[in-house]
């Protein structure tokens, strides 16, 4: 029975759950772990392990909650005693890819904590090893360690891993250590010492999502945990869940908050043309393709004639097992990467004019039947299986409906739009934080905003989007703030700053407003696509400014809530508004344009000059914007700083 | 006879993200409980499947197939825009989701 029969046979049901607004619950703990997802989790552990009295909230269901909840299937860039690549090199190839614009300590701390993170992930139940043999002689794994590996079979860094057991271990983990969870629970504000903004964190506000009871939570460090922005230029209010590469839930409530609490960010300039936004994708790794999870998957066109790989020479690769070892004279190969030094084989460049000319005939299709039964079942299995989204969108359904690796193809929409990687999208069609590097709050060797007590970790940082890095990242500030904590003083709340959030976030309750969140959403990726699309200039982006103050003061009050989850959504909105106004007034201060960060400006038309080889900043002060600039390697020596800190 | 007749707004798109078979489902709630989108709300009549609220805002994870202590209870059920083809090699025969 959908809704639809419901209402007809029974008429409009109650909210299923007790309605407590306004009722009020404070919560005292050590450290507040603010995102329950990889980092989240990890974050919390870490901390619980120290001693401290660890509070974890969370918007969904700990348990499979945030990106890597439903699962994972590969844990790069992890150096470990058997190879013989270093952190620093694995931190190399991370910032020759991005231009340098890649947050070089959170990624080192991982490169050095990445391994000793997994095995601790192990110890709880994670499973990291082919235990059971089933790859046992094939070219990926280690016989010794049983660890089997992606994409550069020589070196093997990046782990192949069985990801769907990792939060379900993590979230038991969190019980045993007595971590309290506070699952459907909306963190809204953060709170500052005596309700100063600018100042030390000492807790943060929370609303429940099927209750709307409202929480105060109090502590002595504070961990954001809560991912990054999305939804700013793309959003599709039907195919709404669909049209999101992280889960819907995460749209920069954390970013938005912390804008709020004075913390100063970076690279939120930074926007570029995918799919990922949009609802024109096909369900993730659903479709073949030569990408991550189905690297180095064989590639056919309709007439069932072989796609060639090439290495980064230009070489044609002749066998499947020349995809996943580097090219003569290369030392290793990253993830994913355009610079040659690093570069991994892929499809022929040129396949386009090749497909134009007749030599090969579209649609393509992924051949798992013509490649080796080890790297089929690596693929078809273990990698679309354990990556997050896959075990049932893509495993059990289409094997359900007769799908059958070893005598089908399954066909590709390369060339042919929608696909998230090569389709040619429309170019105002943008992602912020769907994907990659994207902006986020600049931290210290301790993974500490310039607000004391108050801690970032996981995709929040201003780096890649990996579960490794959530995990290790997650770990490393969940120790730091637990230290930190120990030693704070007792937090000082401020009332009055209570009241303002209060008031706030029951608005949309009793505005008796004509608009729900979705049109307010759907108008604010219009004015970002206009104002702060593929092209920016001074101009527009004013306008953009201009517009959003307008919905800011005319819209947001006219947008209404009947139930604890409408509200809940009303209030993500409001967060994303904050997100796009924190990229107008970064893309406004980087009076240059930039290919690393797909960031054009007509009226500073070079690209990358020198000069601006710099990250732009943002924050709020005294409720004015304030920009600056910080040095492109402010981090210093990564080495001696680690090891100084860690 | 003529069913009855209510002035209804259109569907959201998608209507059915997730199928519950109630011969099997005994409305344990699970699903309820671990869908991060919170789109299903527990049936009002105890021990029938959940219904989907909010379908349009469904992510496809599959966690709630993949938690449901009772296989074949719920299945999940792709928009109908992004179902995918596959073609048999041997024989050339084409099929989808």
């Amino acid at each position: 029975m959908d809704w639809n029969e419901l209402i007809q046979e029974h008429g409009i049901p109650e909210w299923p759950y007790s309605i407590r607004y306004g009722e009020e619950t404070e919560v005292g703990a050590d450290v507040l772990v603010l995102g329950g997802g990889i980092a989240g989790c990890w974050a919390a552990i870490s901390a619980a392990r120290k001693g401290a009295n660890v509070v974890l909230v969370e918007k969904a269901a700990t348990v499979r909650s945030g990106g890597g909840g439903s699962g994972c299937d590969h844990w790069i860039n992890t150096p470990h005693p058997r190879s013989t690549i270093t952190a620093e090199e694995v931190v190399e190839w991370e910032l020759e890819f991005s231009g340098g614009y890649t947050n070089a300590i959170s990624r080192y701390i991982a490169a050095r904590e990445s391994y000793e993170t997994l095995l601790e992930l192990e110890a709880i139940g994670g499973k990291i090893r082919d235990a059971e043999d089933e790859f046992k002689g094939a070219p990926f794994r280690d016989e010794e360690t049983k660890f089997v590996f992606a994409y550069d079979y020589v070196n093997k860094i990046h782990f192949r891993v069985w990801g769907t057991t990792f939060k379900p271990a993590l979230y038991q983990e969190c019980k045993r250590l007595k971590v309290h969870l506070y699952d459907r629970v909306m963190a809204t504000s953060l709170l500052t010492q005596r309700g100063r903004a600018g100042t030390k964190v000492v807790g943060a506000t929370g609303l429940n999502v099927r209750t709307g009871e409202f929480f105060v939570f109090k502590a002595k460090a504070v961990i954001d945990c809560m991912s990054r922005h999305q939804r700013n230029w793309c959003f599709s209010t039907e195919l709404r869940g669909i049209s999101n590469f992280r889960p819907p839930q995460i749209v920069g409530d954390g970013h938005a908050m912390a804008w709020r609490a004075g913390v100063e960010f970076t690279m939120m300039e930074k926007s570029r043309p995918t799919s990922f936004g949009s609802g024109n994708v096909f369900p993730h790794y659903g479709h073949g393709n030569p990408l991550n999870t189905w690297f180095p998957c064989t590639m056919v066109d309709a007439r069932g004639k072989e796609i060639p790989y090439v290495d980064r020479d230009g070489k044609e690769l002749k066998t499947e097992q020349e995809r996943s070892q580097p090219a003569p004279g290369q030392k290793f190969m990253g993830e994913r990467t355009t610079v040659y030094k690093h570069k991994r084989p892929e499809l022929t460049p040129d396949l386009l004019e090749r497909v134009k000319k007749g030599e090969f005939v579209l649609p393509l299709y992924a051949d798992l039947s013509g490649m080796s039964e080890h790297e089929r079942k690596a693929i078809w299995g273990l990698m679309v299986g354990e990556e997050g989204r896959t075990r049932i969108p893509i495993l059990k359904t289409y094997t359900d409906a007769g799908f059958d690796p070893q005598k089908d193809l399954l066909q590709s929409y390369m060339l042919l739009g929608s696909d998230p990687m090569r389709g040619n999208v429309r170019p105002q069609d943008r992602t912020g934080g769907e994907i990659g590097d994207a902006g986020g709050p600049i931290v210290d060797w301790d993974l500490m905003t310039n607000l004391q007590g108050f801690y970032v970790a996981g995709d929040a940082l201003f780096a890649a989007n990996y579960h490794y890095h959530a995990a290790t990242t997650g770990r490393y500030a969940g120790r730091k703030a637990a230290d930190y904590a120990a030693k704070a003083g007792v937090p000082s709340l401020s009332r009055v700053q209570v009241e303002e959030e209060r008031t706030r976030v029951y608005a949309p309750l009793k505005n008796g407003g004509d608009i729900e969140w979705k049109e307010l959403n759907a108008a604010l990726c219009r004015v970002m696509q206009n104002y702060c699309g593929e092209y920016k200039n001074e101009e527009l982006l004013k306008i953009g400014l201009i517009w959003l103050e307008d919905l800011q003061k005319n819209e947001v009050p006219q947008v209404c809530a009947d139930n604890p989850h409408k509200l809940m959504r009303a209030l993500e909105v409001a967060n994303i508004l904050t997100c796009d106004e924190m990229i107008i007034h970064a893309s406004m201060a980087r009076k240059a344009s930039s290919r690393y960060l797909d960031f054009f400006r007509l009226d500073f038309p070079e690209i990358d000059a020198p000069e601006w080889h710099q990250w732009v900043t943002v924050k709020l002060e005294d409720g004015n914007v304030k920009t600056g600039a910080l040095s492109i390697d402010f981090w210093g020596p990564l080495k001696e700083n680690y090891e100084k800190h860690r | 006879m003529q069913k009855k007749v209510y002035a209804l707004p259109n569907w959201c798109t998608p209507a059915n993200p997730v199928v519950f078979d109630p011969d099997v489902c005994n409305g344990c709630n699970i699903c309820v409980e671990v869908c991060q989108v919170d789109l299903l709300i527990p049936n009002p009549e105890k021990g029938k499947p959940p219904i989907a609220l909010y379908p349009e805002e469904c992510w496809y994870g599959g966690c709630c197939v993949a938690m449901c202590p009772r296989p074949g209870a719920i299945r999940l059920n792709h928009a109908l825009p992004q179902r995918v083809r596959w073609k048999r090699k041997a024989t050339g025969e084409h099929f989808r989701v």
